[in-house]
Formats: C-alpha cells, sequence, structure tokens
C-alpha cells in the first residue's frame, strides 16, 4: 500500500510524499460514503413506512438516525477531509508528512476506531442525544487524541514546508481542525456517572447547555462542512479545471470574515426558544452578515473556471466539482435566509430544514468529495486516467437528479408543513391537526426516499469505477478515444 | 520557488507570482457587488441590533427601540386571539346545551372549536373522523354505550369511563370465564347464543344450551332480546356493531374475559367551554339524539 518507493532523500523535483495513508483515507471515504447513504434511505423509508422500523430497539429510527448523519458527517465527509488534506498539505507544501509512517498509520486506525465505536454505541442506545455530538464519554476522549494526532502531523508538516507561503488551502484546512478540537472539548465536556459505565451528564444545564451544543452544532456545520470543504475546492478546482485561482485577495478576506462570523451564528438554532431575545438577535444578524463571506467561496470556486467554461461540457469530474460550488452558494442564501427570526417561525422543526441541511450536504458536501476523490484515485494509484468518463458522466445525473428530488420535495413538505401548523379559520381556530400535517407530508417522503435510492445508486456507480481505475482497467469503449473521452485528468498530473 | 508575477493570457489580470504544485493565483480586486452587498448586511445589522434587544451588559442586555420582547409579543397575540372569539366564549359559557344547539352562529363557533379539539384530544382513540376502532367507539353511529343526547354526551366527555373520577362512567361485565363463573363449554355456548340475537350463529345445539345461561347472567344488563342498557352502558348484542370484533372468538373471549374499556375524564384537563363545544361537534357526527 505505501507510495515509499525506497528514495529516503527529499530532492526538491520529487520528494517522498506518504501517499499510502492517503489511499487508505480514501478507500474509507468511499466505503463509509456508501453506509451512510444506505442507512439514509432506510430512515427516509422509515418516515415514509413506519412498519420498516421492525419492531426491533435497534433498528428504529430513533437509533438508526444519528448512525446516518455520524455516517455521513464524521465518517464519509471526515475521511474525505483526511484524505484530501493530508494529500494537498504534502503537495502544496512539497513535504512528506510530518511525524512519519506509524504516526499517521495510528490516525487512520484510530479515526475509524472512532467511528465504530460511535455507531455500534448508537445502536445499542448509547447516546449523549447532542445532535452530530451523540458519542459518549470514552469514544469523546478516544477522538480527541486522535484530533490531536491529526493537528501536529498538519502542522508539523506545515513547519517543514518547501514553499515561502502556505497555500489557501491550507488556511481552511487548518482553521477546520483546530475549531472542531475547541468546539469538540467544550461541547462534550461532561461528567461520566461511573468509570465503568457508558452515560455521563453534561457539564452545562438548562438554556445555556443548548446554547453550547447549538454553538457546537452549527460550527460543525460552518468548519467541519465548510471551511473543510472550501480547503478540498480550493485544490481540486483549480487543478481539474487547470486554471489559476479567480482571486488571491478574495481568498483573504473571505477566509477571515468566515472564520469570524461563522462562529457566533449557532443561536439562529433557537429562535423562539428560552434564549434570550439579545443572543437570538446576535446569532441571527451575524448569520446575515455571513452571507457574503460565504459566496466569497463560491465566487472564487467558480470564476476560477474562467476560460475553461468549455471543459464543462466534456469533463464530468469538473462539472460535478463546479454545481458542488453552486449548491454551496445556494444553501448558503438559504441559510441566512432561513436564519431571519420571521423566515424561521415558519421553517423551524419543519422539513425544509431537512431539504437545506441536504442541499449543503449532498449538492455541496458530497459533490466536492466525488469529484475530489475521482480527481485522487487515479493520482493515488498511478493511472492515467479513469476507468471510465462516461460512468462519471452517469453518476453526475443520477446523484443531481436525486438532489432535485429530494430538496424539492423538503421545500414543499417543510412549507406546507409550516403553514398547515398556523393556518387559522375565520373563527380563531387551528385548522389542521397535528395527524393532518403528518399525512399531508407522505407523498413527498415518498419522493424524498426515491432521490436518496438515486444518490446512493450514483455512489456505487462510483465504487465501481473508481475500482476498477484502481486496478488499472479503462473501459473498452473508451479505450482509443481522443480529448472527447479522455479530458483534463490525464493533463492535470 | 522564487516569486514570479505574471499576466493571465485569457482574462489579462496578473498572477501574484506564487505557485503551489502548479497552482497559480490571480490578483484580482475584490468584486464591487461582492463588497458593497457585505456592506449593505452590516448596516442592516447594525440597524437591527439598534430596533431590538441585542448587546448584553452585566446586569441586563440592551432592549431596543419599542422595547420587543418575544414574550411580550406571544402574550400580546394569545390576548388578540382570546379578546377575538371572547364574545363567543362567554355566550357559550352561559348558554345550555340545547341553547347552543339552537342559535345557528354559536352552534358554528362551537362545532369549529368542537373540531379543533377532537383532533387534539380525541383522534388519537377515535380516529380523524370519528370512526373509531377496535375497543375505541365509532361516533358516527346511533349504537352509544352511555346515550346519544347532548347531555349524555357532555357527561360521558366530562366525567370518561372508568376514569379516575368521582361521577364516573361506571359498569363491570363480571368475567366470566376467568372468575370461574362459567366453564369453557357454557362461555362457548353462551356467545353462540348471543350470536343468535342478530342471526349469525351455526350451531344450533349450541345456542340451546346458552339461551339458559344467557338468561341467568346476562339478560339483567343487556336485555331478553340483546337489546342492551345505557343506564348501565351495556352494549346492545343485536345489531350487529361489535366493538371487539362480532366473530365467535371475539364474542367467547368479551364473555370469558370481559373488556371494560376506558376513556379519560376531560373535565379538569379542557375547560368547561371547550367540553360543551366537543359535546356539541361529537353529537353532529351522525349518531345525535
Amino acid at each position: 500500500m505505501d507510495a515509499a518507493s525506497g528514495t529516503l532523500a527529499t530532492t526538491r523535483a520529487t520528494p517522498d510524499y506518504d501517499f499510502g495513508v492517503v489511499r487508505l483515507f480514501t478507500i474509507a471515504a468511499m466505503a463509509w460514503g456508501i453506509a451512510a447513504f444506505l442507512v439514509g434511505v432506510v430512515v427516509a423509508l422509515q418516515l415514509a413506512f413506519p412498519a420498516l422500523n421492525l419492531d426491533l430497539e435497534w433498528t428504529t429510527f430513533g437509533r438508526l438516525r444519528p448512525l446516518h448523519t455520524s455516517a455521513a458527517v464524521f465518517a464519509f465527509g471526515g475521511n474525505t477531509l483526511l484524505a484530501t488534506s493530508l494529500y494537498v498539505v504534502q503537495r502544496t507544501c512539497r513535504a512528506r508528512l510530518f511525524g512519519g509512517h506509524e504516526l499517521a498509520r495510528f490516525l487512520f486506525w484510530g479515526y475509524q476506531a472512532f467511528i465504530v465505536m460511535a455507531g455500534v454505541g448508537y445502536l445499542f442506545g448509547i447516546t449523549q442525544s447532542r445532535e452530530y455530538a451523540e458519542p459518549e464519554w470514552y469514544v469523546d476522549l478516544w477522538l480527541t487524541l486522535v484530533w490531536v494526532v491529526y493537528l501536529v502531523i498538519f502542522v508539523g508538516t506545515l513547519a517543514r514546508r518547501e514553499e515561502p507561503h502556505i497555500y489557501v488551502a491550507n488556511w481552511f484546512y487548518l482553521g477546520f481542525i483546530l475549531t472542531i478540537a475547541m468546539l469538540h472539548v467544550v461541547n462534550n465536556l461532561a461528567v461520566p456517572v461511573s468509570f465503568l459505565g457508558a452515560k455521563s451528564y453534561s457539564a452545562f444545564s438548562g438554556t445555556r447547555d443548548a446554547l453550547v451544543q447549538w454553538w457546537y452544532g452549527h460550527n460543525a456545520v460552518g468548519f467541519f462542512l465548510t471551511a473543510g470543504f472550501l480547503g478540498i475546492m480550493y485544490y481540486f478546482v483549480p487543478k481539474q479545471a487547470g486554471r489559476p485561482v479567480y482571486s488571491y485577495r478574495l481568498s483573504i478576506v473571505h477566509f477571515w470574515s468566515l472564520i469570524f462570523l461563522y462562529i457566533w451564528a449557532g443561536p439562529h438554532h433557537l429562535h423562539y426558544t428560552a434564549l434570550p431575545d439579545w443572543a437570538q438577535t446576535l446569532g441571527m444578524v451575524f448569520s446575515v452578515m455571513l452571507w457574503m463571506p460565504s459566496w466569497g467561496g463560491m465566487i472564487n470556486g467558480i470564476m476560477t473556471l474562467s476560460g475553461a467554461w468549455d471543459k464543462l461540457r466534456t469533463d464530468p469530474v469538473l462539472r460535478m466539482l463546479v454545481t458542488s460550488v453552486a449548491f454551496y452558494g445556494m444553501s448558503t442564501f438559504e441559510g441566512p435566509v432561513m436564519s431571519i427570526k420571521a423566515v424561521n417561525a415558519l421553517s423551524h422543526y419543519t422539513d425544509w430544514t431537512i431539504g437545506h441541511v441536504h442541499s449543503g450536504a449532498l449538492g455541496w458536501v458530497a459533490f466536492v468529495s466525488f469529484g475530489a476523490l475521482y480527481f485522487l484515485v487515479p493520482a493515488l494509484w498511478n493511472r492515467q486516467r479513469l476507468y471510465s468518463t462516461m460512468l462519471v458522466e452517469v453518476h453526475f445525473w443520477i446523484a443531481t437528479i436525486g438532489i432535485v428530488l429530494y430538496i424539492t420535495a423538503m421545500w414543499v413538505s417543510g412549507i406546507m408543513q409550516g403553514l398547515m401548523w398556523r393556518a387559522y379559520d375565520s373563527l380563531g381556530f387551528l385548522q389542521y391537526s397535528f395527524v393532518e400535517t403528518v399525512l399531508a407530508m407522505h407523498p413527498f417522503y415518498v419522493i424524498r426516499a426515491i432521490g436518496g435510492v438515486l444518490f446512493l445508486t450514483g455512489a456505487l456507480i462510483m465504487a465501481y469505477n473508481l475500482w476498477r481505475t484502481a486496478r488499472g482497467d479503462v473501459r473498452e469503449a473508451e479505450r482509443t478515444g481522443g480529448a472527447d473521452v479522455a479530458p483534463a485528468l490525464a493533463a492535470a498530473h | 520557488m522564487p516569486t514570479k508575477i505574471e499576466k493571465d493570457s485569457v482574462t489579462g489580470t496578473q498572477t501574484t507570482g506564487h505557485e503551489w504544485d502548479g497552482i497559480k493565483e490571480l490578483n484580482t480586486p475584490l468584486p464591487t457587488w461582492w463588497i458593497y452587498v457585505f456592506y449593505a448586511t452590516i448596516i442592516w445589522s447594525v440597524g437591527y441590533v439598534i430596533v431590538y434587544p441585542a448587546i448584553p451588559w452585566f446586569t441586563g442586555h440592551t432592549t431596543g427601540v419599542f422595547g420587543y420582547t418575544a414574550r411580550g409579543d406571544v402574550a400580546k397575540q394569545i390576548a388578540a386571539a382570546r379578546a377575538a372569539q371572547g364574545e363567543w366564549r362567554a355566550k357559550i359559557e352561559q348558554a345550555s346545551l340545547e341553547d347552543i344547539a339552537k342559535d345557528p352562529e354559536l352552534q358554528a363557533f362551537a362545532l369549529a372549536g368542537g373540531k379543533t379539539a377532537f383532533a387534539d384530544n380525541c383522534a388519537p382513540c377515535h380516529g380523524t373522523g370519528g370512526a373509531g376502532g377496535k375497543g375505541y367507539p365509532n361516533l358516527n353511529d346511533d349504537d352509544w354505550l352511555w346515550g346519544g343526547s347532548l347531555k349524555q354526551i357532555y357527561a360521558t366527555l366530562q366525567y370518561g369511563v372508568r376514569a379516575d373520577h368521582a361521577e364516573t362512567r361506571q359498569s363491570d361485565m363480571p368475567r366470566f370465564g376467568v372468575d370461574g363463573m362459567l366453564n369453557r363449554e357454557q362461555v362457548n355456548d353462551v356467545a353462540e347464543f348471543v350470536l343468535s340475537l342478530s342471526g349469525k350463529s351455526t350451531d344450533a345445539a349450541a345456542v340451546k344450551r346458552g339461551q339458559p345461561l344467557y338468561v341467568e347472567n346476562c339478560v339483567p344488563c343487556h336485555g331478553e332480546k340483546g337489546e342492551g342498557n345505557r343506564e348501565l352502558g351495556a352494549p346492545k348484542l343485536n345489531d350487529h356493531i361489535w366493538l371487539y370484533g362480532g366473530d365467535k372468538a371475539s364474542v367467547a373471549q368479551s364473555v370469558h374475559a370481559a373488556r371494560r374499556g376506558v376513556m379519560p375524564a376531560w373535565s379538569g384537563r379542557l375547560d368547561d367551554v371547550t367540553l360543551k363545544q366537543l359535546a356539541i361537534y361529537v353529537h353532529s357526527l351522525g349518531g345525535g339524539q
């Protein structure tokens, strides 16, 4: 597996990169991705057809739902971030990973152990009941150790870089690693009930506990799913497009404004609750101010294609990357809109929120990850090109249709749900009972599940394509092709 | 790598002169529209912070221009909603059920309120349309256990059935089989006889054996022909309507162990105006008497 070629000297021309660990993380990202999408389809079907809870405690929605979210965010997203960050930091610093072979392997296996411990716990009902921070104290302690190792490897590699400057992608990766460390530690401050038991109690209580949780929850989105993935965008978009980054100045301004503003926006998850009015106001205005800093990333991603727009026609990998940036722009506009209290009064607790999360998770996070993985696999396994560009094309369209079905179903369902909840008749009585709103949502739950099945199908096609690529195969029909079937990939390496 | 500023041939913009793994950066200025929209959101935010409660301080926080509070806002909205319904609610409070039913406007208000209260409180057992289910009576027909007049429905709502209330509707059919009052064959024969009251029996010999047992044990409450007794909450047995199933096994089970379904007493959980509205609404579902 290891890329160590036997050359010990890191010469200027060919540093002795550790790509072995990147390969491991790449495989893990693909495998966990399929697991996450599969469980997502299962929970979507459970919502449409409750009998699929199977009347077993381990398979109820309440236990599978955190399995889905953790698998998507931490297993699929996390492994993608680790794979790409360890690749990008080496390539853009012209330096081998700090800490050597063993430390990198500890990071890999330690992170997988975290995922397995967390997931198994959920199935047995072991949870802190904190959204996106469900793992109990022993898993949290383990992840803290693993994360510190990640930070050491990353910063150590930056420190031994051969380039005079640190590339923008690495700013975002470092921002993500540092902030997640802080969020993870503070939100998981808890007192275990016993040394041998899984249960613990949060160090915070009541409204403060809720505020800390949503400070964490919102910034898990802001730093894990946004800053980290912007790091991916800043390396893989210019590489795949073969064009310079649109604006260095914009990257500085939007990086610092994003980092500064995101961290204050969490209270918008607690509008119209026991949280004091002043905190709700601040959470809302910081969310609104976050709009342009987020769009700075979108502009830099999309405008990097100036002079390479024609490649979108022939290169589905680039199209996937650019589509992800478009979805990023859409959901970072939708987010500030939903944070406005008057809008939130309608949207909160409805499926609109679920749709919003998934336009970000499927459209942005997953698509930019897919693009990066399609780029990485040929590079890591020393292949000239992907097994099949046509299959990437198929994946792109199936997954895009899946996303569109998913988010439009949730928009309609969520807004309908919100309107039904607040509908009064002319005499001042609520017009609908809760169960009537559930009934009205059912068709949209079915459509959402269909969208999920399409998205999962696309990922399975991708896994097959990547596996064949790693083996060194090229699809028969594309073997003799010219420019139309062998896009910028080969040129990019 | 030394700094080497170049001019990008496509855009005509200069690069920053740095390069990482083949990636260069253009030195494009910030898009003007971007920076102005960013400023606009900041100005809007400052304005919002002045108008609404925002900046925390050691002893409190700024209260904004209008002194807005979310709690105050909700209290105002609830007060307004109450005031809008106040006149009607006062009338219903004072009027008798019959008077409400006679006044078309008052009745319309009661029906609307009753529908909402029914959906939130009654529908889980009786169904959204009041069609009921196994163990939960259908409220659309005239087969009432405890009576279908406005007063009787109102009383059932207030006190419940076999509920935790001094006035609750109470009737305890004996558990003939469980408590050893009838043996297995006798339970079977009585059940067969009960089925014969609605012409559904298939075993004439069992009916014959069951008849004296029925007379001795069941007639006091259910009547000679199975006509039931609403004073006692004893269901009709001759009308093809079965709360717990009309097949032989279900009827035998009812004789064997009795059913003794429970409905909560709603007096104390819901205010009297709501209970009156519910009585009017349930009465209107189709079976009111």
